[in-house]
């Protein structure tokens, strides 16, 4: 009990210089076998065996959300009667200011577009115009790999917009039906 | 052939022995392109593979042909001048990199008689050739008159100056255990099993020796000459073209004969392992690629060493390792051990 007690920390260093010298050697040796940059290796060398993760794209695609916001589309009535109001909510609530909308009155006098422009170049794909739309009109589709040779080929109009709509209504109409009871 | 003879008279004779070497410059320098072109590809398919990626798999089957592709982008693309830049060093820079790297190549056997240059300094030539190629980094860096290029020329110069000396050291218990400078000598000094090979008597020389190669031939982890993340691509930064492609080529170029020199030196050369298998230059070409699969393995696994740490394990680590296992191998071969060494 009384040589624990006689134990002062400069008595306790003392004890501990053989250990501290043991683990410097130990160290040293380790750094000298290279044993660290062999682990490593060991762990490269297992990955490099490893099933390989690359999805080969334009022949296999990673799975989509139906909520995935890619590019625009005009939806139509299934009688073929556009659904687009002109009420400008998408265009008032657009961040990027993408969105051009022109309307007037029809002979039936009810109000339709006569521009719905979207600049694909500045939109950044929130999905706000879609949020704003009270007639499920403007919708993003699944589609993100589409491109424009020349200047102005990303500026899409009315019709293009519809076209992407009446293209692909089938999935359009199939992810907002699938989406409907989450909102 | 007669008619040959007659144009040229009393000349035939040296013709004939120039047009014989130059066609067996040919015979070494282009497999050596086919080589590192192909190298190139090994290189982004084993890292691809090391980080769970496949790799360039579109041009040619499995990306057979992209090196090919490359070559062919870098030989159509414009080569840029810098209008600060001295042109006359901006051209030789690329040209003094890669003409040490081929020439190196001379005094290199790839069997017992297959040898362009059988001279018994070999050793000390290819050392010579070696040390000449850091001078293309030099004059490039200089030449381009960019300061990252400046800078990267100067840490490639230090780096492989200081390596150099460490690279030196092992080749002496080299020569010390093989007699010779020979090159085709240090190998024939193997014969009889690998474990009559060289390595393992220095073992801690071929170590070094192996990680002063990588660090000669400013590879990943010692490639602060090029430091993309710091000094964007470092020596070459200016260099677009045929001459960024030079040195490109003769990076790898430098990489297979360091290669080649610790296959040669270390690894008994093309020696086969167990004597009854027959020696062949297979063994040597096995050997090379093993080697360069381990520079592929070290970029895909170590990150880059901080520019202080590289000066410290070149100084004061390697150097010193090297110079007490020479003398621990001098002094073991006046024992009765000294057959061991030998």
């Amino acid at each position: 009990m009384d040589s624990i007690c006689r134990c002062n920390d400069a008595n306790l260093t003392r004890l501990f210089i053989p250990l501290i010298m043991l683990n410097s050697i130990k160290n040293t040796l380790g750094s000298l076998m290279l044993w660290e940059l062999l682990k490593g290796m060991a762990l490269t060398g297992r990955y490099f065996f490893a099933r390989k993760i690359t999805i080969q794209y334009p022949e296999e695609r990673t799975p989509q959300s139906n909520r995935f916001r890619g590019l625009h589309a005009l939806r139509r009535y299934p009688n073929g009667e556009e659904r687009c109001i002109a009420c400008k909510l998408c265009e008032a609530v657009c961040p990027a200011m993408a969105i051009t909308i022109e309307s007037e009155q029809r002979e039936d006098n009810t109000r339709r577009t006569t521009r719905y422009d979207i600049d694909l170049t500045k939109c950044i794909f929130c999905g706000l115009c879609e949020e704003s739309c009270p007639v499920d009109s403007i919708v993003e589709t699944r589609i993100f790999d589409y491109h424009g040779e020349q200047r102005g080929d990303l500026l899409y109009t009315k019709e293009m917009l519809l076209a992407v709509g009446d293209k692909y209504e089938k999935q359009i109409a199939d992810d907002r039906a699938q989406d409907k009871n989450y909102r | 052939m007669t008619f040959l003879a007659e144009l040229f008279g009393e000349y035939w004779e040296p013709v004939q022995t120039l047009t014989w070497t130059l066609v067996k410059i040919v015979a070494i320098v282009l497999p050596l392109m086919i080589a590192v072109a192909y190298l190139t590809l090994a290189e982004r398919k084993v890292i691809g593979y090391m980080q769970v990626r496949i790799g360039p798999n579109r041009v040619g089957y499995w990306g057979l042909l992209q090196p090919i592709a490359d070559g062919l982008k870098l030989l159509f693309k414009e080569i840029i001048l810098p209008t600060a830049s001295n042109k006359g060093l901006f051209f030789l820079g690329p040209i003094l990199a890669i003409a040490p790297a081929f020439a190196a190549w001379a005094v290199i056997p790839f069997d017992a008689t297959m040898v362009l240059a059988d001279i018994d300094a070999g050793l000390l030539y290819i050392l010579a050739m070696t040390s000449v190629a850091v001078y293309g980094v030099i004059i490039a860096g200089w030449a381009s008159n960019s300061k990252y290029a400046f800078l990267g020329s100067l840490r490639s110069a230090a780096q492989i100056v200081s390596y150099e000396i460490a690279m030196g050291f092992t080749l002496v218990g080299v020569l010390m255990c093989a007699n010779s400078l020979n090159l085709g000598k240090i190998v024939l000094g193997q014969t009889g099993g690998f474990w009559h090979w060289y390595f393992i008597p220095l073992f801690p020389l071929f170590v070094v020796y192996f990680i002063s190669a990588v660090a000669e031939t400013n590879r990943a982890p010692f490639d602060v000459a090029e430091g993309e993340s710091e000094i964007v691509a470092g020596f070459h930064v200016e260099y677009s073209g045929m001459g960024f492609a030079v040195f490109f080529l003769a990076e790898y170029a430098n990489m297979i004969l360091v290669s080649m020199l610790a296959a040669l030196m270390f690894l008994g050369g093309w020696l086969s392992p167990v004597p009854f298998i027959p020696d062949s230059f297979l063994w040597l070409l096995a050997k090379v690629a093993f080697l360069l699969f381990l520079f592929l393995w070290f970029r895909a696994t170590f990150p880059r060493y901080r520019y202080d740490q590289i000066m410290r394990l070149g100084w004061k680590i390697f150097i010193p390792i090297t110079l007490v296992w020479i003398v621990f191998v001098g002094a073991m071969m006046q024992t009765s051990l000294g057959y061991l060494f030998h």
